[in-house]
């Protein structure tokens, strides 16, 4: 059975949200699915002991009493024609269908491989945060922040409120950088407010420029990282590390679709002013369009679910803002983007995919390689996560385009998905005889 | 003065063939035109197995190679002796494996028959329902990309050559020409696979796509490489769709689930359809895997031949031009007899097997 919906939205973030906002009025039949037990996404990820953020709840004060269907705890894992998207849940497989459909399924982290980072108590700098505001107890212990962008302030705020001791965030980007970042940020008022924001709660941890975590150290788990400025070393001993190196656009199940994808390294889903993607009806909106924040994604979400609507007269009033927020795309990655030496970190050895524990070996530092034979011989990308972080490690890294090649032939499941609901895939446009 | 030899294809039977040819005095040149491995080879289960149809003489020898080839470093074929368990269904499987048990131990092949009870002591995941199993202990598995590199990694050491990237346009009177117009000179053994019929077109050859599935290692454990008694109708169909249960517990253990033949279907794409038929079909003998997540699926082509046998030998009216392609889902057993036959074929020298049922020549006019 197929439950049809005039707009289907992927993603219960800022920007999933704030479109199911804009595209509600009496009578229309909208669904959201998350594959997160509550809505929020990844930067409102609901934290028992707080106060949910305030922007966070006006919104939910709105969508709670509107009638929209919350699908959490849902996981799209596959399409069928139409499309025809199949959820899974922790107790059983639905189907739902939209007249339009919206993808919002946000970002994740991007982390370079580096020796020593699979040590018990290195984990990704959101990571880290989503752990402490779901009850893993920090309170008292020492952390270290590292890698690159904006993500890191938030998670260390996130950190220090459930008692951590923060020694000190570690930004790879030099100080020029990042003054000429905070030197144009005011072209972006709400942008700037949230830097103050953190910047406020962070007065007294220090924050490093131009320097990088370039091991990991421990016997059984972490007790001290190494951070160099590429001549330099000082050792720093912590408890747990938080590391990223920014956030990569969430964008398998669009490209499983057909929707076309812009930008090289790790692609985003192209959308136009008003975030159609190059299929008819199915729109994307937030930072699986690009890398731009909160502030953007909201901006986004609103003007895609408005436009998914057809609401010409209001998709007007919001054209130039979101234009405006987009220019804030790429503010962001010229000045956090990546310093050579921090691509080079992992030796023949590192572990490169985590899943299938398995590092470069011979194939590091050789003249490329065909991206499939390494994968085939090292089985790199074939695990549990589905490539989702080692590919995007391995286009930093490597020359080889190992991502796009696995992006150009997508296939289902987009998630480890449950026998018995693969046995009940099938639409009928290639029947099969009984068996 | 030794022969030279260009071998067309660095698959499992190109690698085979290099070993082969360099253990019998020849200098072998390999040609492949992406990597090593890159086609069928990397496609398929790796299930090393004996079967009891036309393919018997060469699938019994080729694992009687195979043991040899393994008993050296068989970690870095990540072999396992799995063996095979064929299982019956009905009483009609069930009088259908007791005739492949006598026709294998006809030519030497210890099997034995499980009754329901002692089915479901060796795989107590197998449904209660079913009518018994044959149990062939010999048979085995490797992870292909693997075994292709190391075959190739012992040719190399014996003297071969091995060029990658490199394709061959066309076949000349004495040689190849390669892409960009370079010419090598010597006999010339096309192991191209399912392109075989590229260079030599007059071999008719037909893809049939196949789907695998493969697990996360959270399953239960399962010893043997499960096989329904009625595959081997599946792959001697020779038309439509047909999908049979074909389950190999992989070293990590994750489970490969497979099969599904389709002819005339050449969009590489995953079908939700075929995949949802085959893990029905699995999950009908495996009824306690519904809630074991799959992580991946991918298709791959086998490359048959009308008969269903593959083309070993020399190929008529093109000079000193063999052929060792055609092998359907069977190239990963049968390429270490493909090897020896088609060596012994181009040195006119006795072999092991019959080779006329394999001869290129059947199914010319």
């Amino acid at each position: 059975m197929v439950d049809v919906f005039d707009l289907v939205i992927v993603g219960a973030g800022p920007a999933g949200l704030e479109a199911a906002r804009s595209a509600f009025a009496p009578g229309r039949r909208i669904a959201v699915v998350d594959d997160n037990p509550r809505p929020g996404g990844q930067i409102w990820r609901h934290d028992p002991t707080q106060d949910p953020p305030r922007a966070f709840r006006s919104l939910w004060d709105h969508l709670d009493s509107s009638g929209t269907r919350f699908l959490c705890s849902h996981r799209l894992v596959a399409f069928e024609s139409g499309p025809t998207l199949v959820l899974e849940s922790p107790t059983g497989t639905r189907r739902i269908r939209g007249e339009r459909l919206l993808f919002a399924c946000g970002a994740r982290e991007l982390f370079l491989p580096f020796p020593g980072w699979t040590l018990p108590g290195v984990y990704g700098a959101g990571g880290l945060q989503a752990l402490a505001k779901g009850g893993l107890p920090v309170a008292g212990r020492t952390v270290v922040l590292a890698g690159s962008g904006p993500l890191l302030l938030a998670s260390a705020v996130t950190l220090l409120r459930h008692g951590a001791r923060v020694e000190a965030i570690i930004e790879q980007a030099p100080t020029g950088e990042v003054a000429r970042f905070l030197a144009l940020l005011p072209r972006w008022p709400l942008q700037t407010l949230a830097a103050l924001a953190l910047i406020r709660r962070l007065i007294r941890v220090p924050y490093w420029r131009g320097v990088w975590v370039s091991g990991a150290r421990g016997r059984d788990r972490l007790c001290e990282v190494e951070v160099t400025d590429g001549r330099t070393n000082r050792i720093l001993p912590c408890e747990a590390l938080g590391t990223g190196y920014g956030l990569v656009p969430n964008i398998e199940a669009p490209n499983l679709l057909g929707c076309k994808l812009t930008g090289s390294l790790h692609p985003a889903v192209a959308v136009d002013s008003q975030g159609e993607t190059s299929l008819p009806g199915i729109y994307a909106a937030g930072e699986v369009t690009g890398i731009g924040g909160v502030g953007r994604a909201r901006l986004q979400g609103a003007l895609a679910g408005v436009a998914a609507m057809g609401e010409t007269q209001r998709i007007h009033g919001l054209l130039g803002r979101a234009r405006h927020a987009n220019a804030y795309v790429g503010h962001l990655a010229q000045h956090f983007r990546l310093r050579e030496p921090v691509r080079r970190l992992a030796g023949p050895a590192t572990v490169v995919c985590r899943c299938e524990d398995a590092a470069l070996g011979p194939a590091h530092g050789t003249s490329p390689v065909d991206p499939r034979a390494l994968r085939l011989l090292t089985r790199i990308g074939m695990g549990h996560c589905q490539g989702r972080i080692c590919l995007h490690a391995l286009a930093e890294t490597r020359p080889e385009p190992f991502l796009r090649e696995w992006l150009a032939r997508p296939r289902p499941p987009l998630f480890p998905t449950r026998l018995e609901t693969l046995a009940g895939l099938g639409d009928g446009t290639n029947p099969v005889p009984p068996t | 003065m030794a022969r030279d030899l260009i071998v067309v294809g660095c698959g499992i039977v190109g690698a085979c063939t290099a070993l082969a040819a360099q253990q019998a005095g020849f200098r072998t040149q390999l040609v492949e035109s992406r990597f090593p491995g890159a086609g069928v080879s990397a496609a398929g289960m790796g299930h090393l197995v004996v079967l009891d149809g036309p393919e018997l003489a060469l699938s019994a020898r080729s694992l009687e190679l195979w043991r040899e080839i393994l008993e050296r470093n068989p970690r870095s074929f990540e072999y396992r002796q799995t063996g095979t368990l064929w299982v019956a269904e009905s009483g009609a499987d069930q009088a259908a494996l007791a005739t492949r048990q006598a026709t294998l131990a006809a030519a030497g092949i210890a099997s034995a028959w499980l009754d329901p009870r002692a089915l479901n002591l060796e795989e107590p995941a197998l449904a209660p329902d079913l009518a018994g199993g044959l149990l062939l202990p010999g048979d085995g598995i490797v992870y292909p990309p693997k075994a292709v590199h190391e075959l190739l990694t012992r040719a190399v050491a014996l003297g071969a050559t091995v060029r990658c990237g490199r394709r061959v346009t066309a076949l000349a009177g004495d040689g190849v020409v390669l892409e960009g117009g370079e010419h090598l000179a010597g006999e010339v053994v096309v192991a191209t696979g399912g392109a075989g019929s590229e260079l030599l077109p007059e071999l008719p050859l037909m893809a049939r796509k196949g789907h695998l599935v493969i697990t996360d290692v959270s399953g239960p454990s399962i010893r043997h490489q499960l096989v329904e008694a009625g595959y081997t109708q599946g792959v001697h169909a020779p038309s439509g769709l047909s999908i049979a249960m074909n389950v190999q517990p992989r070293p990590t253990g994750q489970l490969l689930i497979g099969s599904s033949r389709e002819n005339g279907v050449f969009d590489p794409a995953v079908s939700t359809e075929v995949t949802a038929a085959l893990v029905r079909r699995a999950l009908r003998f495996l009824p306690g895997l519904g809630r074991l997540p799959a992580t991946r699926i991918w298709t791959g082509f086998r490359p048959a031949t009308p008969d269903g046998l593959p083309y070993i030998g020399h190929v008529p009216g093109r000079g000193p031009v063999w052929a060792a392609f055609g092998h359907e889902g069977l190239g990963i057993t049968t390429a270490p007899a493909t090897a020896e036959l088609l060596v012994d074929r181009i040195l006119a020298r006795g072999s092991v097997l019959d080779g006329a049922p394999y001869d290129p020549a059947r199914c010319l006019g």
